[in-house]
C-alpha cells in the first residue's frame, strides 16, 4: 500500500534530525495558521497562487527563493560549525548527516534559491524592459513555477520524511547507484531535479519565444537592455542544457528503479558518460546563473553612475560569446579522469577563452563608473563588492582550468573556495542588487537602504573570512566534504570560516529586517512616480506597481534607452490620443494543481507507491487536458476602464508633482 | 619587464607562504618532488601572469566608487559611453593574457601528462593501487608483496602508478608529490611520482566515496633504496598472503584498516580486479596489462 513508507522513516534516529523536521513543519503549520488567522486563503488563491501575470509570478519565484536561501544557509553553517570541531572526533553530527547536508546544501542553492531568484528577476524585469504586457504563454509560466516549488518541496519533505541524498549535489554514479545508496535520499534529488528541471526548461522557451516575439515596437535587437540580452542567452542556454540533465537524471532513475546499467560500475554500465551528461548541463548552468546577474549589474552600474553603459555592443557580443563558449568546457570539472593531454589541454584552453570576454564586461562596468556621479543604493554596493570580489575568483578559475594546476587543487577546498568565489559574489549579489533595484517596481515602494547597506557590510566581509581560509586549506591539501579530521593545523582555519558563516548569519538577518523595514515603512516611501531612480529605460515608464497590462498603449522606441530618449522629448507622460480594448489573459488553477500533482507524483516515486504515482500522472494529464480544451482563457479590459486607471494614475501624478514641484 | 615579473613572482610566492604563516604547513607550495614542483611553478607563474588583471581591477573598483561618487564633484561625462581605442584594449589585454597562458597551459599539460613516466636513467618502480572502502591497496608485481594503506616507494626513483577501484569512484591524491587521478571500477588510471628525499606525506581520496571517506588516508614513506629492500624483505616475511579469499574479505567495508603487509599476491589480482566488471571485454582503450614502456 506505501510502497518502502514505514513508521522507520521520520527522523527520530537523531535529536537534530527530528529538530530539523520539527522546525520544518512547524514552520508550515506557523505559516498556514497566520494565513488562517488573516482569512487569507482566498485572497492567496484568487490573486497569486492561480495567478497567471509574470509580475506576481516573479513575486512568487523569489520568495520561494529567499525561504530556500534560509534552508540552504542553515545548511552552510551546520557544515562549518561540524569542522569547526571534528578534529579528531566525531563533532556534534551523527554520521551520515553530515553528508546529508552539503548535498542539500548545495542541491538546494543551485536548483531551488538561485534558479527560481533568477527567474523571478527575469520575469519581475523583462516583459516590462522590452515593453510588452505579459510573457509569451502565461499560463506555461505559472506552471513552471509551480513545478519549481514542487521539486524544493520534495527536498523539504526529505527532511520530515527519510533521508536526504548523500552523493553530493552532483550525485555522481556509481556512488549513487542503487548498489551503494539503497535509501531513498537519492531518489528524492532524482525526482526533486526531474521536476524542476522540465519546469526551468520550459521557462527557458517561454522567455527565448516572449525576448524574439513580443518586444515593443521598434525595440530592435540592439536596443534591447543588457538585462534582456543576458535574459535571452541564459534562456536559450536553459532551453538547450536542461534537457542533458534531465536526460542524466532520468537514466540514473532507471539504474536504480528498474534495474539497468547505465552507469553502474559491471554490465556495460559506465560512469564516465553520467559526469559528461551532467557538466554538459553544469557548466552552462553556471551562466545561466551568472549571465542575468551580468544583467543585473550592467543596469544598476549605469543608473548610479548616472551615466551611459560604456560599451554596449562590446557587452552584448561578450554576453553571446561566453553563452556559446559555455557549451565547449564541460571536461574541465573532471580533468582528473585521465583523458590524453591533448583533451584536457584543449578543454584548458577553451575555459581560458571565457576569461576574455569576462574580463571584457568587468572593465565596461569600471569604464561606466568612470567619470560618473556615483550615489551608492545598496544595489551599486553589491555590484562594485562583486566587480573587486569576483576578479578574485576569475583568477583561482584560471588557475584551475590548467590542467596539472587542477590535478592538485580538484577536490579540495580550494576548489569549493573558488566556485563560491563565483557564485557568491557573481550569482547572489548580483541577485540581491536587482531584488533591491526592482522592489519599489514590483510592489510601488522603496526598500529600506540602511539595512540593505547593512546586509551588504555583513555578507561581503563573512564572505572574505568564510572562503578565503578555504584557499589556504586546499593548499594544505584539505579535501572537500570531510566530515572529521586528523591534521591540527587545518583548526584554526576552520574556525575563521565559521566565524565567516556567522556574519553571513547576520547579513541574512539583515535581509530579513529589510523587508520587515521597508513594509512597516510602506506609507512613507510610496514610489508614486514609478520612476524612484531617474531611470532609463521601459520599465520606470510606467506606474509602481505596474497595472496588469503594464502598459495602456504599447511605447514606440526610438533608441537604445527609451525611456531617458521619451524624457528628453518631453513626451514621457504624454497621454495618447485614444485608448483600446486590452485582453488580458485569466487566472488558471491548473497551474498550481499540476505543481501539486508532480509533487505528489515525485513522492509516490521516491517511495515506490505505484498506484499513487499512476493515479497522479493520470490527473496531471487529465488536468492538462482540461486546460487545453479550455477556449476560454483571456479576459477583455475595456478601453472604457483603461482610460479610468490611467487617468487615475495621471491625477496621482499631477498630485505628487505638485505637492513636491 | 623580465626583472619585474620575477619581482611579482617571488612577492607572490613570499605573499602565499605568509598567508599561512609559514610554508610548511601549505603543502601544495611546499612539494617533495618534481612532478608536484613542477605542478606548483605553474600555479605560480600563472597566478603571476593573472596579477596583471586583477590589480588592476581591484583598484579600479574601489578607487573610481570612491572618485567619482556624488558629492565629490569629480569630472562628469554622463554621455561618454564608448571609445574604440578603449574598447581594444579590454579586448586585447584579456587576449593577450589568455594567449600567454594558454601556451603555457598546452605544453605543461602535456610535459605533466599523468600518464608520460618520468625520465630517468632508473626504471620506474611499479605499483597497482587498488581502491576499497574505505583504504588503499598497493600491490607491488615485481616484489610480490603486497600492503595496506601504506605506500612504500624509493626516494630519487620514478614511481609508476596503475589505479583502479574495487567500489565507487575514488581519487587518488598525495598532494606533496603529485596532483591526483580518479580510481575508477573496471578502469585503469596512472600517476607518476618521484619523492627527491626520504619522508614521510600524507595520502588520500578526495572524491566522497560514503561513511568512512573522511578516515581514509594512507601514509607514503620514501626511503633509501637500501631501505626499500629491507622493507621489500620485511614484507615477505608477513604472516598474510593476499590469495583470493584474503582478498574478499579485505574488500569488504571497513574503517581506519592499521597498516598490513602481504608477504604474497595471487598473480594477476589487479586484472582480475578490473575484470569483475568488464566480464573480461576490455573497454576500448583501457588494457588491462601493461603495455610497452613509451
Amino acid at each position: 500500500m506505501f510502497g518502502r513508507l514505514t513508521i522507520e522513516a521520520l527522523p527520530l534516529y537523531s535529536a537534530i534530525a527530528a529538530g530539523g523536521a520539527a522546525v520544518t513543519v512547524g514552520g508550515a503549520l506557523l505559516v498556514a495558521i497566520v494565513i488562517t488567522w488573516l482569512k487569507g486563503w482566498l485572497y492567496l488563491w484568487n490573486e497569486w497562487l492561480t495567478s497567471v501575470d509574470h509580475k506576481r509570478i516573479g513575486v512568487m519565484y523569489i520568495v520561494l527563493a529567499l525561504i530556500m536561501l534560509l534552508r540552504g544557509f542553515v545548511d552552510a553553517i551546520m557544515m562549518r560549525t561540524q569542522q569547526a570541531m571534528a578534529l579528531n572526533n566525531e563533532g556534534y553530527l551523527p554520521p551520515e548527516h553530515f553528508d546529508q547536508i552539503f548535498s542539500s546544501h548545495g542541491t538546494i542553492m543551485i536548483f531551488f534559491m538561485a534558479m527560481p531568484f533568477m527567474t523571478g528577476l527575469l520575469n519581475i524585469a523583462v516583459p516590462l524592459q522590452i515593453g510588452t504586457r505579459d510573457v509569451a504563454f502565461p499560463f506555461l509560466n505559472s506552471l513552471s513555477l509551480w513545478l519549481a516549488a514542487s521539486g524544493a518541496g520534495l527536498v523539504m519533505v526529505s527532511l520530515v520524511i527519510g533521508k536526504f541524498s548523500t552523493a553530493g549535489w552532483t550525485g555522481y554514479p556509481p556512488y549513487s547507484g542503487i548498489q551503494y545508496t539503497p535509501g531513498v535520499g537519492v531518489d528524492y534529488w532524482i525526482w526533486a531535479l526531474l521536476i524542476s528541471g522540465v519546469g526551468s526548461t520550459l521557462s527557458g522557451i517561454n522567455f527565448v519565444v516572449t525576448i524574439i516575439k513580443r518586444r515593443a515596437p521598434g525595440m530592435t535587437l540592439m536596443r534591447m537592455t543588457p538585462f534582456v540580452w543576458t535574459a535571452l542567452c541564459t534562456s536559450v542556454l536553459m532551453t538547450f542544457a536542461f534537457p542533458a540533465l534531465t536526460v542524466a537524471c532520468g537514466l540514473l532513475a532507471l539504474d536504480r528503479l528498474l534495474g539497468m546499467h547505465f552507469f553502474t560500475n559491471a554490465l556495460g554500465g559506465n560512469m564516465m558518460n553520467y559526469a559528461n551528461l551532467f557538466w554538459i548541463w553544469g557548466h552552462p548552468e553556471v551562466y545561466i546563473l551568472i549571465l542575468p546577474a551580468f544583467g543585473v549589474f550592467s543596469e544598476v552600474v549605469a543608473t548610479f553612475s548616472r551615466k551611459r553603459l560604456f560599451g554596449y555592443e562590446s557587452l552584448v557580443y561578450a554576453t553571446a560569446a561566453i553563452a556559446i563558449l559555455s557549451f565547449t568546457v564541460w571536461l574541465h570539472h573532471f580533468f582528473t579522469m585521465g583523458s590524453s593531454a591533448n583533451v584536457n589541454a584543449f578543454f584548458g584552453v577553451t575555459t581560458m577563452v571565457i576569461a576574455v570576454p569576462t574580463g571584457v564586461k568587468v572593465f565596461n562596468w569600471l569604464l561606466t563608473m568612470y567619470r560618473g556621479r556615483i550615489t551608492f543604493h545598496p544595489s551599486m554596493l553589491w555590484t562594485v563588492g562583486f566587480i573587486a570580489t569576483f576578479v578574485i575568483g576569475g583568477m583561482t578559475g584560471v588557475l584551475l582550468a590548467v590542467p596539472p594546476v587542477d590535478f592538485l587543487m580538484h577536490n579540495t577546498t580550494f576548489l569549493v573556495a573558488h566556485f563560491h568565489n563565483m557564485i557568491i559574489p557573481g550569482v547572489l549579489f548580483g541577485y540581491l542588487a536587482g531584488y533591491m533595484y526592482w522592489f519599489p517596481k514590483a510592489f510601488g515602494f522603496k526598500i529600506n537602504e540602511p539595512w540593505g547597506t547593512a546586509a551588504f557590510w555583513f555578507w561581503i566581509v563573512g564572505f572574505y573570512l568564510a572562503f578565503m581560509p578555504l584557499y589556504v586549506l586546499g593548499l594544505m591539501g584539505m579535501p572537500r566534504r570531510m566530515e572529521q579530521y586528523n591534521d591540527p593545523s587545518w583548526q584554526p582555519w576552520l574556525i575563521a570560516a565559521s566565524m565567516g558563516a556567522v556574519l553571513i548569519l547576520i547579513g541574512i538577518a539583515c535581509l530579513v529586517m529589510q523587508i520587515v523595514a521597508s513594509i512597516r515603512d510602506r506609507k512613507l516611501s510610496g514610489d508614486v512616480t514609478g520612476d524612484p531612480y531617474d531611470g532609463r529605460t521601459l520599465e520606470w515608464a510606467t506606474a509602481s506597481p505596474p497595472p496588469a497590462y503594464n502598459f495602456a498603449v504599447l511605447p514606440e522606441v526610438r533608441d537604445r534607452e527609451p525611456l531617458l530618449d521619451m524624457k528628453e522629448r518631453g513626451v514621457t507622460h504624454a497621454p495618447p490620443p485614444a485608448y483600446q480594448d486590452i485582453e488580458i489573459p485569466k487566472n488558471s488553477a491548473a497551474g498550481v494543481i499540476m505543481g501539486g500533482l508532480a509533487f505528489v507524483f515525485g513522492f509516490a516515486m521516491v517511495w515506490w507507491i505505484w498506484w499513487l504515482a499512476i493515479l497522479c500522472g493520470l490527473a496531471m494529464w487529465a488536468t492538462m487536458i482540461w486546460r487545453s480544451s479550455d477556449d476560454d482563457t483571456e479576459f477583455v479590459l475595456v478601453a472604457e476602464e483603461v482610460e479610468r486607471l490611467e487617468k487615475a494614475r495621471y491625477r496621482t501624478l499631477e498630485a505628487a508633482k505638485a505637492a513636491n514641484p | 619587464m623580465k626583472q619585474a615579473v620575477v619581482t611579482v613572482r617571488s612577492a607572490a610566492i613570499t605573499l602565499l607562504a605568509l598567508l599561512a604563516g609559514g610554508c610548511d604547513r601549505m603543502v601544495v607550495l611546499n612539494p617533495k618532488g618534481p612532478i608536484a614542483d613542477a605542478e606548483r611553478g605553474l600555479m605560480i607563474d600563472a597566478f603571476t601572469v593573472m596579477m596583471i588583471v586583477v590589480v588592476p581591477v581591484i583598484v579600479m573598483a574601489l578607487w573610481f566608487a570612491l572618485r567619482y561618487r556624488e558629492g565629490r564633484n569629480a569630472h562628469y561625462e554622463p554621455s561618454w559611453a564608448y571609445s574604440a581605442k578603449v574598447d581594444a584594449v579590454v579586448w586585447l589585454i584579456p587576449a593577450l593574457i589568455v594567449i600567454a597562458v594558454a601556451v603555457l597551459l598546452w605544453r605543461s599539460t602535456h610535459k605533466l601528462d599523468p600518464y608520460r613516466e618520468i625520465a630517468s636513467s632508473t626504471p620506474p618502480l611499479d605499483v597497482q593501487v587498488v581502491a576499497q572502502d574505505w583504504k588503499w591497496l598497493f600491490i607491488y608485481p615485481e616484489q610480490g608483496v603486497a600492503s595496506v594503506n601504506q605506500l612504500a616507494i624509493p626516494a630519487g626513483r620514478p614511481v609508476s602508478l596503475r589505479i583502479t577501484s574495487d567500489t565507487v569512484m575514488n581519487s587518488f591524491y598525495v598532494p606533496a608529490l603529485a596532483g591526483q587521478i580518479y580510481a575508477m571500477a573496471g578502469m585503469q588510471t596512472r600517476l607518476q611520482l618521484l619523492a627527491d628525499q626520504p619522508g614521510k606525506f600524507v595520502g588520500r581520496n578526495t572524491q566522497y566515496s560514503g561513511g568512512g571517506f573522511s578516515d581514509q588516508f594512507f601514509e607514503v614513506v620514501a626511503m633509501s633504496q637500501a631501505d626499500f629492500d629491507a622493507w621489500v624483505t620485511q614484507a615477505k616475511q608477513a604472516p598474510g598472503k593476499l590469495d583470493p579469499p584474503t582478498y574478499a574479505k579485505l574488500a569488504e567495508r571497513s574503517r581506519l584498516n592499521p597498516i598490513v603487509q602481504y608477504s604474497a599476491v595471487e598473480p594477476r589480482l589487479f586484472d582480475s580486479i578490473i575484470e569483475k566488471y568488464t566480464g573480461g571485454h576490455q573497454a576500448h582503450g583501457q588494457a588491462p596489462t601493461a603495455p610497452a614502456r613509451r
